[in-house]
């Protein structure tokens, strides 16, 4: 018996993402799964009911009659008190549930006897970034602020010399270099602003340099990496000098995204009023920590406000939903390898198992218990550099010395087995007669030639080299040519096969480089 | 005729040609000449020694060099540039065969006049010269059937091998002192038989991908063969071309094993080196990826490197590949090739096996070249290579190839790896660069997934 996947209509207000998309569910039809949706899902994401039959999905005329033939619901939000009457025993919810602020749902799941899933619960670690929501909505909010910022913005963001006059390139400062920083970094260098980047973490350096950010360092001696690779709180002293470096920026700035978020608290005030105070009038502030309190004193969650200067501050904490297409594409596709996952086998039947650190730290109520907080996951989420020990600068005399001395050493070398090869050469000199000594001078003198010769040889042409030094070596066959006549028969035979076998060398090899050679073309 | 100074005198211009043609081989355009260089001065010697003083009959002659220039004209038609590896074994195999039957037929009747001191060099000359040539013989015999697939890749590790092969090498020596104490026709059979079983042995140590630095050594023994035999004749244009040969063979030898930072000696021995500590356990998943997405983010992706190996020769992928670069570039997009010294089976292999699909040579890029421009590409694509591409060599201290110098895929933005399954490279050992965040797999057939991708790119 197949197991149905169903796709609730979101009923959080102003939710316009959907867990299923016509894409998503044909690949979960490929894990075995019948597909439901209820009518008018996905409408506000752009995807109609025609396109999600087209895929092969059922469409439900209600959302009573799909959540009592679902066996998995497949959601956005989590589930609404309205919608709790509905989960029925040995039902699974995947959805963003956020158990450690909700404790209630979690009862109410066990009661129900129902299996609770949630998406944001999905531990930071490699493995399981292709089912990371947090990232991915995280991507797109980040691009999505630079967007917002813009439209408040009354300027250009690239800098351009016009004949109207000159512009200059919009200035943006992107405090916290998570997913959602780094994207708006991304976007804002790709609109061609100037961007500054700030992280307590030293390691995200790179990172922020490789989108095309400075890193505004802060020289202190501490380290905020906290576990999951987020931050975490810093210490006093640390802060008043991160708002040293704040300030001497905020005049400067057009544009300031926040980002920052320590998991478990109120976001971190990082852009205080002073701060907004020093802005420009016409410049903009984006705080993407808006649902957990701002980082910003000023923020009004879900609302844009100016300060008394004129600065714009945006408060939106629907940034994805804003971008419903894009997002319910990205969530979905989460969704579907949450489900990938669950679904070993490939037969339309979910299998949660505890064993597995991701489905184990996804999972808040399994068979009637409720199974959070998950331990902790032990794998890091970024590296750490390992801290290796500075190796001591040698000074200039010190350097001297030992390149003196490597000069030496080699020098000593040289002389050594140019002594070792001089008296072999008297020892040869001493027994063997004069037309051997003249044949080992030629000998001697070509093995120099040759090493001189071939070291310029380009690594390109190594094969045909060796199929040249091939039909080279066929020269073996003089040797056979002048023993041919031989009134010998043994020795007349094995010639005669010499000169055989060394003219196929000598013709295969010269005709096999040719060829080969020819192929070499310039573009 | 020819007296024999004129003779001497076509040997010097002989040799003269012969240096240029190896020294034009440093650019792909003035190589083109180069080879004549090499055939001109082949042809002159050849001529020269038919038409000297000392070649007295032709009935037998004429008939072998027509038939043998047959032969090699056939051969070298034929040959596939994916077979080259075997081509320039066998034709190894020749040049130590021909190299035993000139020593074994000058030790049969020896050159007039030799007295005293000379007659000893002599018999060191043929004792040698024929050692060298049976190593090389059976070496190159084992040698082709590895790279032909007869003869299985794995190497054949006796117990005690190198033992057996010093007792080799220990008899040869006492038989060379009893032969020089009574220089008797069958001490020399017994060496001869006894070097073949040497060479065959040799080679058989040794596993399939490090038959680059084998096939170099057979290349540098073929030659040092030709030199020895020189010496027995008193023939200086032998000595010369031998003596060219056998150090260019030496040069390709050294500069493999440095491609794999390993001695010599331990290739030479067989088998990997001793695996002192473990190597460190990979944390991560493959991840799949398919066709469609690979051309998607190929049209996204303005530098591209290819990264061929082994596996794209076996699995003659290198016309789709050509293809493939050829739209790419139509795009305007940058696509290069990065090869690896010991890439493939041969030295220069993939250079050949890209040249021959009508790859251009000057976007075909070696190690050194290229490997500072990985953090700048969009996309690396690794076509059925392993151990080259392999972090660990750089990262973990325990790996069995660690400090092998490898091309540095991994700062790419996007790695994508087309391999046959999840195995593992030729050394044996788990490549964390398949686990990395920014790596994906590309299951199946190099050839069969490259002409999809192909016909899902616009042409």
């Amino acid at each position: 018996m197949k197991m149905i996947v169903g796709s609730p209509k979101e009923i959080a207000s102003g939710e316009k993402r959907v867990a299923m998309t016509p894409d998503s569910a044909a690949h979960l039809q490929k894990l075995g799964y019948e597909c439901l949706i209820e009518s008018g899902a996905g409408e506000a994401a752009g995807f109609s009911d025609a396109l999600y039959e087209a895929a092969g999905v059922t469409v439900a005329s209600t959302a009573a009659d799909l959540w009592k033939r679902a066996d998995i619901i497949i959601k956005v939000r989590g589930i609404e008190p309205s919608e709790h009457a509905n989960l029925r025993k040995g039902q699974s919810v995947i959805s963003m549930l956020w158990p450690a602020q909700n404790p209630d749902l979690l009862e109410t799941f066990k009661s129900a006897g129902a299996n609770a899933i949630a998406m944001d619960m999905v531990p930071r670690i490699s493995r399981a970034q292709k089912m990371d929501v947090l990232s991915s909505m995280a991507n797109i909010a980040g691009y999505r602020a630079v967007i917002e910022s813009g439209n408040h913005f009354g300027r250009f963001f690239t800098g351009q010399i016009t004949a109207a006059g000159k512009v200059p390139p919009a200035k943006v400062l992107v405090i916290g270099a998570g997913v959602a920083g780094l994207a708006a970094i991304g976007t804002a260098t790709s609109l061609g602003a100037v961007v500054r980047a700030f992280d307590v973490r030293p390691e995200v350096a790179e990172q922020i340099s490789s989108m095309g950010a400075d890193f505004l360092m802060l020289e202190f001696d501490e380290d905020s990496s906290g576990e999951g690779g987020y931050a975490k709180p810093a210490s006093p002293e640390f802060i008043e000098k991160e708002m040293a470096l704040f300030r001497a920026q905020a005049p400067e700035i057009d544009i300031v995204i926040t980002t920052a978020l320590i998991p478990g608290r109120p976001a971190p005030k990082l852009w205080p009023a002073e701060m907004v105070g020093l802005m420009k009038p016409g410049s903009v502030v984006v705080d993407l920590a808006a649902e957990q309190g701002g980082n910003c004193d000023l923020t009004v969650p879900n609302e844009v406000n100016t300060s008394e200067n004129g600065v714009t501050i945006v408060g939106y904490t629907d940034f994805p939903s804003r971008m419903a297409a894009q997002s319910s594409t990205l969530y979905a596709t989460n969704i579907r390898h949450m489900l990938d996952d669950l679904t070993p086998e490939k037969d339309g039947q979910i299998a949660i198992n505890m064993e597995d650190d991701v489905i184990r730290g996804a999972t808040a109520v399994h068979a009637g218990e409720i199974t959070f907080p998950p331990p902790a996951p032990k794998v890091q989420a970024i590296g750490k550099a390992p801290t290796a020990p500075k190796p001591v600068e040698p000074t200039a005399e010190e350097k001297a010395a030992a390149e003196l001395a490597a000069t030496r050493k080699a020098g000593r070398r040289q002389l050594g087995l140019l002594t070792i090869g001089a008296l072999f050469m008297l020892l040869i000199g001493s027994y063997a007669p004069t037309s051997f000594m003249q044949h080992f001078i030629v000998f001697v003198l070509s093995c120099f030639v040759g090493f001189q010769v071939i070291w310029n040889v380009s690594h390109a042409l190594h094969t045909p080299l060796m199929a040249i030094t091939n039909a080279i070596s066929g020269i073996i066959i003089l040797g056979a040519l002048l023993q041919i006549g031989s009134s010998n028969q043994i020795v007349m035979i094995l010639a005669s096969i010499s000169v055989l076998i060394a003219t196929i060398n000598i013709v295969g090899g010269f005709m096999v480089t040719r060829r080969m050679l020819a192929m070499f073309q310039k573009s | 005729m020819m007296s024999s100074n004129i003779v001497t005198a076509v040997y010097i211009a002989a040799s003269v040609l012969f240096i240029l043609s190896l020294g034009g081989l440093s650019n792909q355009e003035s190589a083109k000449r180069a080879v004549w260089f090499g055939i001109v001065g082949m042809a002159l010697a050849v001529a020269a020694t038919i038409f000297g003083p000392e070649v007295k009959s032709y009935d037998w002659l004429v008939p072998m060099i027509v038939i043998g220039s047959i032969i090699g004209f056939i051969v070298a038609r034929r040959v596939e540039m994916t077979g080259m590896p075997q081509l320039v074994a066998a034709l190894h195999t020749f040049v130590g065969l021909a190299a035993v039957f000139i020593g074994i037929n000058s030790a049969i009747s020896p050159p007039a006049g030799l007295s005293g001191a000379e007659i000893i060099i002599h018999e060191v000359e043929v004792f040698v010269g024929v050692f060298i040539g049976a190593v090389t013989t059976t070496g190159s015999i084992i040698a082709y059937g590895k790279l032909s697939g007869v003869l299985g890749g794995k190497p054949l590790t006796l117990p005690g091998r190198n033992i057996l092969n010093l007792i080799a090498v220990l008899i040869c020596v006492v038989l060379g002192a009893m032969y020089l104490n009574d220089p008797n026709i069958s001490t020399l059979y017994v060496m001869t038989a006894i070097a073949l079983i040497f060479g065959a042995h040799l080679v058989m140590a040794i596993g399939g991908a490090d038959m680059p630095v084998v096939v170099s050594m057979l290349n540098s023994y073929s030659g040092w063969a030709a030199a020895a035999t020189g010496f027995l004749l008193g023939n200086d244009l032998l000595i010369v071309t031998g003596a060219l040969v056998g150090s260019s063979g030496a040069i390709l030898s050294y500069i493999m094993c440095r491609a794999m930072n390993r001695n010599f000696l331990s290739v030479i021995l067989g088998g990997w080196g001793t695996v002192t500590a473990s190597a460190q356990d990979v944390e991560g998943e493959m991840i799949a990826t398919d066709v469609a997405s690979v051309a998607a983010d190929l049209q996204d992706a303005d530098d591209i490197i290819i990264v061929p190996g082994y596996g794209m020769a076996v699995a003659q992928a290198q016309s789709a590949v050509s293809e493939i670069t050829r739209r790419l570039r139509a795009q305007g997009k940058s696509v290069r090739f990065a090869i690896h010294p010991v890439a493939g089976r041969l030295p220069g292999h993939m250079n050949v096996l890209l040249a021959e699909a009508k790859v251009p040579y000057d976007i075909v890029l070696e190690m050194d070249e290229i490997n500072d421009d990985f953090p700048n590409a969009d996309i690396v694509i690794i076509l059925g290579a392993n151990d080259i591409v392999n972090p660990a060599a750089q990262d973990d201290p325990g790996s069995p190839i660690a400090g092998m110098p490898v091309l540095e895929v991994w700062k790419a933005r996007q790695v994508i790896i087309s391999k046959r399954g999840q195995g593992r490279g030729y050394s044996g050992i788990e490549n964390p660069l398949f686990f990395k965040d920014n790596s994906r797999m590309l299951y199946g057939d190099a050839k069969a997934t490259l002409d999809q991708l192909l016909s899902s790119l616009p042409n």
